[in-house]
C-alpha cells in the first residue's frame, strides 16, 4: 500500500473480499501454472529428445503423483473458469454491477469439477493406479 | 507491497496491446480445449483412453504426451498435420499467455526501475527459450 499502513489481516475483507480473492488466487494460479508448464517443457526435451533418464524421469514421476496433480488440476480449472469471468466481464461492461454474483457462480461452477476430479484423483492415488 | 507508476499515454501502446492478447489467447485456449478433448472422443477416446490420458491430449495433443499410456495403434490418426497444427497453437498461446502474466506480477512488486527492466529482459529470454524448446519437441515428435 503506497501510504506505508499496513492493513494486516482486516485488508483480507476488503469490499468483503470475495472479488479480491478471486484475483489473488487467480495470480498464484497462473504464476502456478507457468512454473509447471516451464518444467514440463524440459523435462519432456529431456525424454523425448535426449534420450531419457536424469531430471526428466524426476520430474515427471513428481508430476503423475496425485497430491501434485490435485494441485494443477486446481489452478488449471480455477484459472480457466475465474480468466472466462473476467474475459465476459471486460467484454460487456454493463455486466460488472452483477460481478458479485457472477464471482459465486464461478465457485459454484468449479466446486462440483474440482470436487469430482479430486475424488477420481484420491480413489486412483488410494488404490495405487 | 504495491506501488503506483507511471503509465505510457493511451491508445496502441504495449500494455494495451498485451491486455487484449491475454483476453484472446485466454479464449483461444478454452476452445482449444474444447476441440482438443471433442477431437479425441470422435477418434475414440472414449474405448481407448482413460480419464486421465483424454486431459493429458487436451491439454497438449501430442503423441509423446500420451505415449506411456498404452493406446492401440498411436499412429492411426492421432499424428496429422490438423493435430500438429493445434498443439503449436496451445503452445503459443499458452507460454506467451504465461509469460505475459508473470511480466505483469513482476510489474506489481519490483519497485526499481533499472531492475525491472532487467526482469523484463530476463522474462523475454524466458519466453523464446520456452517456445524454441517446445516448438522443437512438436517437429521432432
Amino acid at each position: 500500500m503506497s501510504d506505508g499502513r499496513n492493513p494486516g489481516l482486516e485488508g483480507l475483507g476488503y469490499k468483503r473480499a470475495g472479488t479480491m480473492w478471486s484475483w489473488m488466487l487467480h495470480r498464484v494460479t497462473g504464476v502456478g501454472m507457468l512454473v509447471f508448464v516451464a518444467m514440463h517443457v524440459i523435462a519432456a526435451f529431456s525424454l523425448q529428445n535426449l534420450g531419457g533418464g536424469g531430471f526428466g524421469k524426476v520430474f515427471n514421476s513428481l508430476f503423475e503423483s496425485w497430491p501434485f496433480q490435485s494441485f494443477i488440476y486446481f489452478c488449471v480449472i480455477f484459472h480457466a473458469l475465474n480468466g472466462a469471468r473476467v474475459i465476459i466481464l471486460d467484454t460487456w461492461p454493463k455486466l460488472l454491477q452483477h460481478q458479485r454474483e457472477a464471482t459465486w457462480l464461478t465457485w459454484l461452477i468449479f466446486i462440483p469439477i474440482y470436487g469430482l476430479t479430486l475424488l477420481i484423483l484420491i480413489q486412483k492415488g488410494l488404490s495405487g493406479g | 507491497m504495491l506501488r503506483s507508476r507511471t503509465v505510457p499515454r493511451r491508445g496502441w501502446n504495449l500494455e494495451f496491446v498485451m491486455w487484449v492478447f491475454t483476453r484472446v489467447s485466454g479464449a483461444a485456449m478454452l476452445i482449444l480445449g474444447a476441440l482438443g478433448m471433442i477431437g479425441a472422443l470422435i477418434m475414440g477416446a472414449r474405448t481407448q483412453m482413460d480419464l486421465a490420458t483424454l486431459m493429458r491430449w487436451t491439454f497438449f495433443p501430442n503423441p509423446n504426451h500420451v505415449v506411456n499410456s498404452n493406446i492401440p495403434d498411436i499412429n492411426l490418426g492421432w499424428v496429422s498435420l490438423y493435430w500438429r497444427i493445434l498443439q503449436t497453437l496451445i503452445v503459443f498461446f499458452g507460454v506467451s499467455h504465461g509469460f505475459n502474466g508473470l511480466r505483469v506480477v513482476m510489474d506489481d512488486y519490483i519497485h526499481h526501475d533499472a531492475v525491472r527492466k532487467v526482469l523484463r529482459v530476463v522474462i523475454l529470454v524466458l519466453w523464446i527459450a520456452v517456445m524454441a524448446v517446445a516448438l522443437y519437441i512438436i517437429i521432432t515428435s
